[in-house]
């Protein structure tokens, strides 16, 4: 086996603001003072000669709530656009969609506790062992505790490991999984007939639309052995308590929303939402997804999760902020490159996200970031996106150099605070978002993330009986938390139990969606499935991760199984040469018995090595814009002996 | 259907700790209770977060009427029971648990330890100088944790935590038998040929410092250690939405450790890898 270096590469915290006068010249350090007349100035430009809707935000899934909310207040306050968006999109903003879709509200409807206390867990699309290992050890106490865990996954995870029935799908099949699962309860009679009729809508459509999906057409679709689907179905209908939970093998395909919904309508048929240990639980991949979205970091909501399509919301916060909000949706991080293409989108102002490296189809990515009028970057590092800026902002790391709070995947709300002093010059997201504002006109006095914090908690009533005081003594609370006195339930739409129909507020619609098998087709000529996820220690572009040794980390590597490797005459450690129909990569070869035969499997943790995302399509889901990262057709040649790096 | 089902309710249980009327919910031990009391009684192998395994014995109490002595950290607290915490017979036996262990481990990095022993006045050198039961050197093979087992005290916290307990890799076992018995991983082997996952739960449990953080350990070699410099400031993990509490013990503006608070509902003490051990990129400074 070749060595080679395999040490990712380190980034050094950014101290000072870079400028430059055109993109062809090297940074130069400037004073606080030019590098924030000189952002501000190009938006100004931007917002005078094409209007506001040329500008957008990239709020940060990683930054504090308090930032996150300032950022959309930038945006729709200061510049007069919805065009905010963040990462969100690249990963669960199918399940936000979908979770509305059904009831009104994106968030997961269980606690972690409540994982504990079931009897039956489904995880679907969902290596938690891996990427989400502190979730998955209140899984393992259920499971200690008598749960069964069935695991839905292309791959045997080291999270199947633990179940007691691996349903290995083909990619891109979870519908047609979903509907055999769906048709199998109604045929058996095990569907919650009561709850059905009181508390959803949509059923007939939903038996008639699952009705062709019969246990050996599912079986021929997606692979799973029709028993095992039968017993999936009959033990999630008949277990008392049931958690289904999923994760970006569910939201990471062209029709990331449509599956969601197929999930979400097994939890309408049988009844298990709304009720302690029953919940659907999307499991989030940042450490603030949840609550970007709910401080309105979103396109298409105000703070608080409030539509903004809603004229009675949009007033409210018109007389909070003393400005007038657009009565329509902004872009989606999606529409934004597309725009981007067009030349309709101008300038942008990126903080924390890393987009060059973490879209699909990355080299296009770039293209379009590189055709803006105006780029401002505000992170802790150079990353690849930050090279393309014309101003750069030193900020605070969020979670060790700022205080704030963030919301994670059960809802929880919990403190944020600062530990260290922040290298050199470098500043807090809300102070440098105020000071661009500034130059805009807009003079905006916060104290501390505290008074954002309240001026939130004014706005969003699921948020009001957050106070700091509160959060610190019971560590977290869980939204929705409307009363200074109450503790907040530890589960959502238990409303949909109540006999009383004025309580029990709106019915959930089955979600009418069909079987589209991944864009990306498999040939003759691009044979295998590719598919992408996450390792243990590592993290998305690696940025982060990559500052750690790691005694797991063995940098990037294209997994086939045992069998396709040997057809294809490679082993451990070989390069090879992969392709889709979007570009090449080389990349040593590894060799997982977790696989099937014709499913590669990579990650994207080391962008500077093997670029993965050159691979992946950029085929998105129209409802909520996530890119099918899940599902490529990639094709693997040997190299000639000569091309092998040394 | 909103509210959420409680359980039993606990009922009290009423009995005398050292001569007071003590009263703690059903299914408390008597540690508890004497926690509850702000009695100070010595533990090494309970840990908060496991099941007690009463292992080391040195939080031994009298109870009334029973024949041996009881370790407070796993015995229930019991209705009309009458516990003394204090009598002779008990500082009789934790002096020898203490001389026991301090003679034939390092008890240098044990919290307490020092103080416990001049407060039961033990007397480790009474078995001379030989009785150190390992004598090999700390086991440095990884960047991120050091193994040190001269100072194990055998409470197997570390292959609870590792195993059925907490994070289910089961990387850490007992190897050999009655004086010969060891922490090791499968074969003895370095940390980087077993199943370990560089949680980090078994050092975050470990009582003695056996088990210690590289930059624990590397400072306490060079002797920029120090303890009452440091600040610990609790704040969220920031590599995926889990949401783990993560404390940041902060030596000059530097994280020199990371561990998690134990009460909390999210992360019970426990981490992965990533918030362990993932803060470094923070200060890559120049
Ligand atoms: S290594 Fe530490 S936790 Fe493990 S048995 Fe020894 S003293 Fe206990
Ligand atoms: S410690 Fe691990 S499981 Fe917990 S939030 Fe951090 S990355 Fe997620
Ligand atoms: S602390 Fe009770 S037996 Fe060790």
């Amino acid at each position: 086996m070749k060595k080679r270096d395999r040490t990712p590469k380190t980034y050094t915290r950014l101290t000072h603001p870079l400028v430059r006068d055109a993109r062809d010249e090297p940074f130069r350090r400037a004073t606080w003072d030019e590098a924030l007349a000189r952002a501000a100035d190009g938006f100004r430009r931007t917002r005078e000669a094409h209007g506001p809707d040329a500008f957008a935000m990239l709020s940060c899934a990683r930054a504090t709530n308090e930032m996150n909310y300032v950022a959309q207040k930038f945006t729709r306050v200061v510049m007069g656009t919805n065009n905010v968006d963040s990462c969100n999109r690249t990963c669960h903003a199918p399940s936000v969609a979908g979770l509305s879709a059904a009831f009104g509200s994106g968030g997961g409807t269980s606690s972690y506790e409540e994982v504990e206390h079931t009897d039956l867990v489904v995880m679907w699309g969902s290596n938690a062992r891996f990427a989400h290992p502190i979730f998955f050890q209140h899984v393992l106490k259920g499971i200690r505790n008598g749960a069964r865990m069935y695991a839905v996954d292309p791959r045997r995870t080291s999270t199947a490991e633990w179940a007691e029935s691996w349903l290995g799908l083909n990619v891109g099949t979870d519908i047609p999984l979903a509907h055999a699962v769906g048709r199998e309860i109604i045929h058996a009679g095990l569907h919650n007939k009561a709850f059905i009729e009181r508390a959803t809508t949509g059923f007939d459509e939903y038996a008639e639309l699952v009705e062709p999906w019969t246990l050996s057409l599912a079986e021929k679709v997606t692979g799973v052995p029709a028993a095992a689907i039968r017993d999936l179905a009959h033990a999630y209908a008949t277990a008392e308590r049931a958690q289904l939970c999923w994760t970006l093998g569910i939201t990471e395909h062209h029709n990331g929303t449509d599956n969601v919904r197929a999930l979400i309508n097994l939890s309408l048929l049988t009844g298990h939402v709304g009720r302690y240990g029953s919940g659907v639980q999307p499991l989030r991949g940042q450490n603030n997804v949840q609550g970007g979205g709910d401080m309105g970091a979103i396109p298409n909501r105000l703070p608080g999760f409030q539509d903004i399509l809603d004229a009675a919301h949009r007033v409210k916060f018109e007389r909070a902020w003393g400005a007038a909000i657009q009565p329509r949706y902004g872009m989606t991080l999606t529409d934004m490159f597309e725009a981007m293409e067009h030349g309709e989108l101008r300038a942008v102002y990126c903080i924390g996200e890393n987009p060059a490296q973490s879209e699909a189809d990355s080299e296009q990515a770039i293209r379009r970031l590189a055709a803006l009028d105006h780029l401002v970057v505000q992170d802790i590092f150079l990353t690849k996106t930050a090279e393309m800026a014309d101003v750069v902002l030193p900020a605070t790391a969020a979670w060790a150099e700022t205080d704030g709070t963030t919301t994670n995947s059960e809802r929880r709300v919990q403190r944020v605070r600062a530990a260290l002093t922040p290298p050199g010059e470098a500043r807090e997201d809300i102070d440098i978002i105020c000071e661009v504002a500034a130059r805009l006109g807009h003079d905006w006095k916060f104290a501390d993330s505290e008074a954002v914090w309240n001026e939130l908690r004014a706005l969003s009533p699921d948020h009001f009986g957050m106070t700091y005081d509160r959060l610190e003594e019971h560590q977290g609370l869980q939204w929705p938390c409307p009363d200074l006195e109450v503790l907040p339930s530890s589960f959502l739409h238990g409303r949909l139990w109540e006999s009383d129909p004025a309580l029990r507020g709106p019915a959930a619609p089955f979600g009418l969606v069909a079987h589209d098998p991944p864009v990306d087709l498999t040939d003759e000529s691009f044979p295998i499935r590719l598919t992408t996820g996450r390792r243990l220690d590592s993290y998305n572009t690696g940025v982060q991760s990559g500052g750690y040794a790691s005694p797991l980390r063995r940098g990037e590597y294209i997994e086939l199984c045992p069998e396709d490797a040997e057809r294809y005459g490679v082993v451990v450690g070989e390069e090879v040469r992969v392709s889709s129909r979007r570009g090449v990569v080389v990349a040593p070869v590894w060799v997982d018995p977790a696989l099937r035969p014709g499913l590669a499997f990579m990650t994207m943790h080391f962008p500077d090595e093997v670029d993965t995302n050159q691979l992946t399509i950029e085929a998105n889901c129209p409802i909520a814009g996530t890119a099918e990262f899940k599902a490529s057709a990639i094709r693997i040649e040997k190299l000639p002996v000569a091309a092998v790096r040394s | 259907m909103t509210a959420i089902p409680l359980g039993v309710p606990r009922r009290l249980v009423e009995f005398t700790l050292d001569g007071q009327e003590a009263r703690v919910p059903e299914g408390a031990t008597i540690l508890d209770a004497c926690r509850a009391a702000g009695k100070d009684i010595p533990t090494l192998c309970q840990g908060d977060t496991l099941t007690p395994k009463n292992a080391c014995r040195v939080c031994v109490v009298e109870v009334e009427g029973a024949r041996t002595l009881a370790p407070a950290c796993s015995r229930k607290a019991e209705a009309g029971m009458e516990v003394r915490t204090d009598t002779e017979r008990a500082r009789h036996s934790r002096k020898v648990v203490l001389e026991l262990l301090a003679s034939s481990v390092n008890l240098s990095t044990t919290p307490r330890a020092a103080e416990w022993i001049k407060e039961y006045e033990a007397k480790p050198d009474r078995f001379g100088p030989d009785a150190a039961r390992v004598d090999e050197e700390p086991r440095v093979d990884n960047d991120l944790y050091v193994r040190d087992y001269d100072k194990c005290i055998l409470c197997y916290k570390c292959v609870d935590a590792c195993g059925d307990q907490w994070q289910n890799t089961f990387a850490i076992s007992v190897v050999g038998r009655g004086f010969d018995a060891r922490i090791a991983v499968e074969h003895d082997a370095p940390l980087t040929d077993s199943a370990c996952v560089y949680c980090g739960n078994c050092v975050e449990v470990c009582p003695t410092g056996a088990l210690s953080f590289k930059s624990e350990f590397d400072m306490r070699a060079a002797g920029t250690w120090n303890e009452a410099e440091q600040t610990e400031t609790t704040t969220v993990c920031a590599y995926c939405g889990v949401g783990c509490n993560l404390t940041l013990h902060v030596q000059d503006n530097e994280i020199v450790k990371v561990t998690s608070p134990h009460d909390n509902p999210v992360t019970h003490g426990n981490l992965c890898i990533k918030g362990r051990f993932g803060y470094q990129h923070v200060q890559n400074r120049d």
